[in-house]
């Protein structure tokens, strides 16, 4: 007798869990007149602030194309899915705003573990997706083969390595370079892989590449080896957290060198974790956050959410840019024409002109901005390609 | 509910299913503790996609290829930590799993860290259901037999089970070949469907979801290993109006289950077909009988 109950509650909350699912698929069912924008990425999770703050701007964007009219006499509707930074739920995701919300274009996800496992879904459905900041060359073009429903508005690793490396050879002048780098991390590996190619290329040595794996804390015995090998610049691939301690341990073991790292680098915690330590620091970033574009979209940020805007912010902005420009040019809300205008996208977003290249599906030609840390502010000094 | 969403899930129930089914003879008919069986379904997903795309043999040769390659992996593993007791078996398991994700993420002939995209796609929900439904069967034939049955002695009293003249170490390492295998096939069923396989998905969470998923259908038994892995996957899809409070969702709802349930869903009992019928009206009386 006495599990009866317990019994009941559990069939209970199975009805509740039943009925929330019905509710929600009969609202949508409701708002059938407007135009469904899919966003997936990490709302939860380790990479969950970058995912957040994506949401947050198509969101925000949306909302103001709808109150200037809306696009093409549409409202846009920005459905997000959560997939806490796993492949599998990705999948899922996709499956449920290609099948079910029936959405016209996807942005996101920002990491290329997830961009790559959902393409044959798209393909499946037809529906284009644009990445936001996965790297990988291989989340739009596998073997030689483009993949033809993904796109992405970032440039890629091979790119921002050549960067680094280029703008440290080039124009820093350095000759002498140790990477230490996180080797259970996909964008840190792609990184370093490049890095120490063009670097070397160049006529530069690699005098040291040490690894630690996500979660370490503890940078002192690789950086020992590092500072044996005397190195006149130290990159380091990976996210603001590691690079807060790594280079505070840096400095603590009297390394002396420049410290160089890429667009895991840019944000408010790192400064407030290891401001002396990472000053006079080099980082390639996406774009320059003093320009006057990038200002004004900050304010409007800041101004709805009170918060400040993380480096996806700017990107998810240039993809949900993208998004408009193509429905606007194929004049329809078809997922196969507004993929076939993406192909041949040629606007200027806040971090640069992205002209799509047909072959690859990447934004050709974009220039990386290299920031500078000078008393604990990120200080533009210059667009470099390599 | 578009079928297009629901495939998907049932997809990924299913993959979940054949690692359950493994880790259910292991934990729940062994009573072994692991937390590293993410490792054996890493181990069957590359070698199952390295036969598959470079050697061109079908889809379900490569599957048990890579579900034999993680029960051999299991055997040099069993032979050095089967003889550890309780805890320090599972730390072991703990250990083992992190390590294998480890070595893949620094071998670059499966392209490391970054992933190896580009497996082609052969999995369908109906292989995937043929391919539960062999496994269910296998397990439940196992479960029933002489070998099952010297497994679950050892479950519940180790030293009594050696004093009737069990092997005890033998019956242990052919369960944890059997788990291996079962997550090996999982893992090869991974690369094929998503096309892409990266370390990072055979991480310590999804060790412990597969443990929560055993624990949660309940110690023991086959069927409800089926009901966990069901209904466990489908739980995150369909919190998703709860945004970014999905997650303290599901786990409220996994801690109110096990707390309204502590032997979880079926708690060691079976669904049969006795028991189907009798829970449609035949053989009442001799449901009532039991219950007084």
């Amino acid at each position: 007798m006495f599990k009866r109950p317990k019994r009941c509650v559990v069939t209970l909350l199975c009805l509740v869990l039943c009925l929330t699912l019905g509710i929600s698929a009969a609202l949508a069912a409701e708002q059938a007149k407007t135009v469904k924008l899919g966003w997936i990425g990490s709302l939860t999770g380790d990479q969950a602030v970058w995912g957040q703050c994506e949401l947050n701007t198509v969101k925000m964007l949306a909302e103001e194309l709808n109150d200037a009219g809306g696009l093409l006499g549409a409202k846009i509707e920005v459905i997000g899915y959560d997939t806490r930074g796993d492949a599998m739920e990705a999948v899922n995701c996709v499956r449920r705003l290609t099948g079910q919300d029936k959405v016209v274009c996807i942005i996101g996800p920002n990491a290329s573990g997830q961009a790559i496992p959902i393409s044959s879904i798209l393909e499946e459905m037809k529906v284009p997706d644009i990445a936001t900041v996965a790297t990988n060359p291989k989340v739009t073009v596998v073997d030689g083969k483009t993949k033809p429903f993904n796109f992405r508005v970032c440039f890629i690793d091979p790119y921002q390595g050549a960067v680094a490396a280029g703008f440290a050879f080039d124009v820093l002048g350095l000759r002498k370079a140790a990477v230490l780098y996180d080797v259970a991390d996909d964008y840190s590996q792609g990184l370093t892989e490049f890095f120490v190619k063009t670097f070397t290329e160049k006529g530069g040595t690699v005098v040291a590449k040490e690894a630690f794996k996500f979660g370490d804390t503890d940078f002192r015995p690789q950086l020992s080896k590092i500072k044996a090998a005397n190195p006149d610049l130290i990159f380091m691939p990976y996210f603001f957290k590691e690079v807060a301690l790594s280079s505070n341990q840096a400095r603590e073991l009297g390394i002396k060198c420049t410290l160089m790292g890429g667009d895991g680098w840019p944000s408010e915690v790192l400064i407030e974790m290891a401001k002396e330590a990472i000053e006079g620091s080099y980082v390639v970033n996406h774009l320059d956050f003093d320009d006057p574009d990038v200002m004004d979209f900050k304010a409007r940020y800041i101004k709805k959410y009170n918060r400040q805007v993380e480096l996806n912010g700017f990107l998810a902005h240039d993809a949900f840019l993208m998004f408009v420009d193509a429905v606007k040019r194929a004049n329809s809300f078809d997922p196969v024409a507004i993929k076939n205008a993406l192909e041949t996208t040629n606007v200027k977003g806040i971090t640069g002109t992205i002209r799509i290249d047909k072959d690859t599906h990447n934004p050709e030609g974009k220039e990386a901005a290299i920031i500078k840390i000078v008393d604990g502010n990120y200080i533009f000094q210059q667009k470099y390609a390599p | 509910m578009d079928w297009f969403y629901v495939k998907g899930i049932l997809i990924l129930s299913g993959i979940n299913l054949m690692a359950v089914l493994g880790l259910s003879l292991l934990t729940g008919f062994t009573g072994l503790f692991s937390f590293g069986h993410a490792g054996f379904m890493a181990i069957g997903a590359y070698a199952a996609a390295f036969i598959g795309v470079n050697l061109g043999l079908p889809l379900i040769v490569s599957l048990l290829a890579g579900g034999l390659v993680a029960g051999i992996i299991s055997l040099f593993i069993g032979r050095l930590t089967l003889k550890l007791k309780g805890d320090y078996f599972c730390i072991a398991t703990l250990g083992f799993g992190e390590a294998i994700r480890l070595v893949l993420d620094n071998v670059q002939v499966f392209g490391g860290a970054r992933g190896w995209p580009g497996i082609p796609i052969r999995i369908d929900l109906w292989n995937v259901v043929l391919i539960n439904l062999a496994g269910i069967a296998f397990m439940i034939s196992l479960v029933n037999s002489r070998h099952g049955r010297n497994m679950i002695a050892i479950r519940e009293e180790e030293l009594a089970a050696k004093t009737i003249g069990i092997d005890t170490f033998k019956y242990k390492m052919i369960s944890l070949f059997t788990s291996a295998v079962y997550a090996g096939i999982a893992g090869g069923l991974v690369g094929y469907y998503t096309g892409f396989l990266q370390p990072k998905m055979f991480g310590m969470t999804k060790s412990t979801e597969l443990t929560i998923i055993v624990i949660f259908g309940g110690i023991g038994s086959v069927s409800g290993s089926v009901l966990g892995a069901l209904l466990l996957t489908a739980l995150p899809e369909l919190l998703r109006a709860f945004a970014l409070w999905r997650l303290v969702a599901y786990g409220v709802a996994v801690i109110f289950i096990m707390i309204s349930r502590p032997e979880g869903l079926m708690g060691g009992k079976e669904i049969t077909f006795k028991g189907i019928l009798r829970a449609i009206g035949f053989g009442h009386k001799h449901s009532k009988a039991r219950e007084v």
